[in-house]
């Protein structure tokens, strides 16, 4: 009997859980900060450009600014996008505090902008990221393309290399793209 | 322990109750899941929906029927693909209604549906909706809820900016969405620019029957003309474009379609072509086009080729056409109910583009032009603004408007739905959707008079919102509540095909408008028989016309011989039901097409080419009655050369 009313509380306990997860995620549906697609469970196709950042260490504080941005859905959507991926040398070169600045939640548009400014609609690589004109990024500015002698310059930044991601491209770059508003 | 365990029980009862009312508050407070969302989805067994929902079907070609809010599926009208469900394109009386310049047509990509309006108002009378691929725009009856009517657009390609009504449905217009050479002919694709041209279309509409006519067409230059509204209220007489490769390139517009910092909206000044059009300022053009359509009285449909059309040439006709900048590739051209605000969503753009519709007469009337396009005035960029909604999301694309002076804008790439002040152009709210939403339909909410209560989010992808169907997986749509401040997901629902746009409209302005059958003695098939006495079995050399009728539960007449392999078989089937919801089917083994699907007073035929000498037995495919498994029937094929004759009977009579 004893085992009988234990065993029929832990299942209650857990049917409350089960029940309350459902709930914290009905939650996220009402709130202004879903992650939307970007929570799609898939192991199994190409990997897109929010799933190559997580797993490319070299851009583990962009994947971390992406988050509190709260803009991951960006990155998963069908695209085509292209993204140029500060590394973490990159955010390193910021005035010291400035990137602990950004992460804080009161920040979180500003934070935004800049990201948005390294991304553009489109699928820029190869002789697509011609010299001397300029990509329109998803934050609503212009930034130039310059190659110098092998290598190609966008916003001052360098790229330092290039990776095809399902809904678009990566370029790895050195430096922040700095917006010009703000 | 009897005792004891009875205590326990007790105990048990009482915490699992307060329990399962802690677990309940907590599923309250779940958002969507929360049980007010459900209960403002349901509609009771029986109980009808407020509203009606007409979604297109993107590349299933057709119209589809759904219940507001619960998201019922009712019908899938066909229009322009075939349906063997409902003999569409594969009985005698529809296939007219599928022919083209191009000859008989299966299937098209459909778009954007629209209801007519009086006053700037929805009225229910028919809806209205464009083919891309082949273009054409076909008029479907919301009385019996079928497809009436198709016309070809010639000069037109990738008919995308269509096809949208005028305040009084004087016109519905059809954009085409590629430039092309106009008249067609053999050229070099990169001799594109500044030789390819653009046809916006005017069909007029006769109000009484709603038969569509071009009245005219307004040659444009070779850009893309991707969305189009009409002007209402103040603003009506006019007409407004979204245009982009305004660059002219002809390949990889991915990127070079994509250079210039604005396209343009071009407002069409459609009073003044009619007064060009009296003035005898048009060129009429050779065409070739099919005008097809049904009648409910003889039950069948009849295309037309046409053979011209009358266009106007923006460049040379002054003050028909102007163009008002606006950045960035604008995908979603819409006008506010009272006629004032243009929203141009440049779908590259980070901000939302509004004009004012008093500004821009104010433009042209002290001539405040940037140059022109090809000798039409451009506007200058700041003297038609009336604001910008800044930075309200990524990837900006269509907005509809509530009866609140509030518009919904959707955003694919981050995948939302934004509500914004018109006035202030302030963001109030904002809603995600699952996932990549495109259209957005409010009911009404394109008129003058938008009923606010309800929002549906057209989806472009799903991923895991559904049970896994394989690769390819559920379409669907999103409903809000948007009665409140903030807006309320309620509901997903899968729709058929691509939920491309939709038109919605309170249910109780078209109810009382639909038929329940159609009536016998009213019937001018040219096959029809109205007894089974009149039934009969005609040879005409090789072909051989059975008069046939239905009731509950035969057919007459039901055995027929003297058919002979070799000839042509046609069944002219009238249904003489004169009784709400009493369709009859047929099919007959071996026949190389679909059922019938005969509403009652309505005649239908299909043609059968017996292949092998046999008894081949045909039957009711439409569940009728209860004796519906008795509804059945024999034909007898002799070979080519028996002389069987020919004859018909039920019952032996």
């Amino acid at each position: 009997m004893r085992e009988f009313v234990l065993l029929l509380s832990a299942l209650l306990i857990f049917a409350c859980q089960q029940g309350n997860q459902q709930g914290e995620s009905g939650e996220d549906l009402t709130k202004n900060t879903p992650k939307g697609q970007a929570s799609v469970v898939d192991e199994e196709s190409e990997p897109n450009i929010l799933q190559l950042a997580v797993k490319t260490d070299d851009l583990s504080t962009l994947v971390a600014a992406v988050q509190a941005a709260e803009i991951e859905h960006v990155l998963v959507n069908a695209g085509p996008l292209t993204v140029f991926a500060p590394v973490n040398e990159a955010f390193k070169a910021l005035p010291p505090g400035t990137l602990d600045d950004l992460l804080k939640p009161e920040n979180k548009q500003k934070l935004a902008y800049i990201l948005t400014n390294h991304a553009a609609p489109g699928t820029f690589k190869g002789r697509l990221l011609k010299d001397g004109t300029t990509i329109y990024m998803a934050s609503g500015e212009y930034v130039p393309v310059q190659r110098k002698g092998d290598d190609i310059f966008v916003g001052g930044a360098k790229i330092l290399a290039t990776v095809d991601a399902s809904n678009g491209v990566v370029h790895l770059v050195d430096k922040i793209i700095l917006p010009q508003k703000q | 322990m009897k005792q004891i365990s009875k205590l326990i029980i007790l105990t048990l009862m009482v915490s699992v109750g307060l329990f399962l009312s802690s677990c309940g508050q907590g599923g309250s407070n779940g958002g969507a899941l929360k049980s007010s969302a459900a209960e403002k989805v349901f509609v009771a067994p029986g109980k009808w929906d407020s509203h009606y929902a007409f979604i297109s079907g993107g590349f299933s070609g057709q119209l589809s029927v759904y219940g507001l809010p619960s998201g019922r599926l009712f019908k899938v009208i066909p229009v322009f693909s075939v349906d063997a469900e409902k003999a569409w394109g594969f009985n005698e009386e529809t296939k007219p209604m599928l022919m083209t310049s191009h000859g008989f047509i299966p299937w098209d990509d459909s778009h954007h549906p629209d209801i007519s309006q009086t006053n700037g108002e929805l009225d229910g009378r028919w809806v209205f909706i464009n083919a891309n691929n082949t273009p054409r725009i076909a008029r479907i009856s919301l009385e019996t809820f079928e497809t009436e009517e198709i016309i070809e657009i010639p000069n037109s390609a990738g008919n995308h900016s269509s096809s949208f009504v005028t305040e009084n449905t004087e016109y519905v217009v059809a954009g085409t969405r590629f430039s092309i050479p106009i008249p067609q002919r053999d050229m070099p694709i990169s001799e594109y620019k500044g030789n390819f041209k653009a046809a916006l279309s005017f069909i007029k509409v006769d109000q009484k029957t709603g038969h569509m006519e071009i009245d005219f067409q307004v040659l444009m230059p070779g850009f893309d003309y991707d969305l189009s509204h009409p002007g209402r209220g103040k603003s009506h007489g006019w007409f407004f474009f979204s245009t982009y490769n305004t660059e002219e390139a002809n390949t990889l517009l991915e990127v070079n379609a994509s250079q210039n910092d604005k396209d343009f909206i071009a407002a069409i000044n459609w009073k003044k072509a009619q007064e060009y059009i009296k003035a005898g300022k048009f060129k009429t053009m050779p065409a070739k086009y099919t005008h097809n359509l049904y009648s409910d009285d003889t039950h069948s449909a009849v295309s037309e080729t046409k053979k011209s059309v009358r266009v106007l040439d923006a460049s040379k006709l002054p003050g028909l056409v102007y163009l008002m900048p606006t950045p960035k590739s604008p995908h979603g051209c819409d006008v506010d109910p009272t006629g004032e605000y243009i929203v141009g969503s440049g779908k590259l753009s980070a901000s939302l583009t509004v004009h004012s519709f008093t500004k821009m007469l104010k433009a042209i009337e002290e001539k405040n032009f940037d140059g022109d396009a090809y000798g039409i005035p451009i506007l200058k960029f700041e003297a038609t603004l009336a604001g910008t909604v800044q930075q309200p999301g990524l990837g900006p694309l269509h907005t509809e408007f509530d009866n609140k002076g509030y518009a919904y804008t959707t955003f694919f790439i981050s995948s939302e739905v934004v509500k914004w002040k018109l006035g202030t152009w302030e963001v109030v709210d904002r809603k995600p959707t699952y996932y990549s939403v495109g259209h957005l339909m409010i009911p009404g909410g394109n008129s003058r008079k938008p009923f606010g209560k309800y929002l549906v989010a057209m989806n472009k992808i799903t991923k895991d919102r559904y049970l896994p169907t394989g690769p390819e997986v559920c379409q669907s749509a999103q409903l809000y509540d948007i009665s409140g401040d903030k807006m309320e997901l309620l509901l997903d629902f899968p729709t058929v095909g691509e939920p491309h746009y939709a038109a919605g409209i309170p249910a109780e302005l078209v109810t009382k408008r639909s038929k329940k059958f159609f009536k016998l003695e009213d019937n001018e098939h040219p096959h029809a028989v109205k007894s089974e006495a009149e039934t009969k079995v005609v040879r005409k050399g090789r072909e051989v016309h059975i008069y046939m009728t239905t009731i509950r539960s035969h057919f007459a007449p039901d055995n027929i011989e003297g058919i002979k392999v070799g000839d042509k078989v046609y069944f002219h089937v009238t249904n003489l039901e004169q009784d709400y919801d009493v369709p009859h089917g047929i099919a007959i083994i071996g026949a190389n097409t679909s059922e019938l699907l005969i509403m009652p007073g309505q005649t239908e035929t299909f043609v059968w080419e017996p292949k092998q000498p046999g008894v081949w037995p045909f039957y009711c495919t439409d569940f009728c009655s209860a004796l519906h498994q008795e509804m059945q029937g024999y034909v007898r094929v002799s070979p080519r050369n028996s002389n069987v004759k020919l004859s018909w009977s039920l019952d032996g009579e």
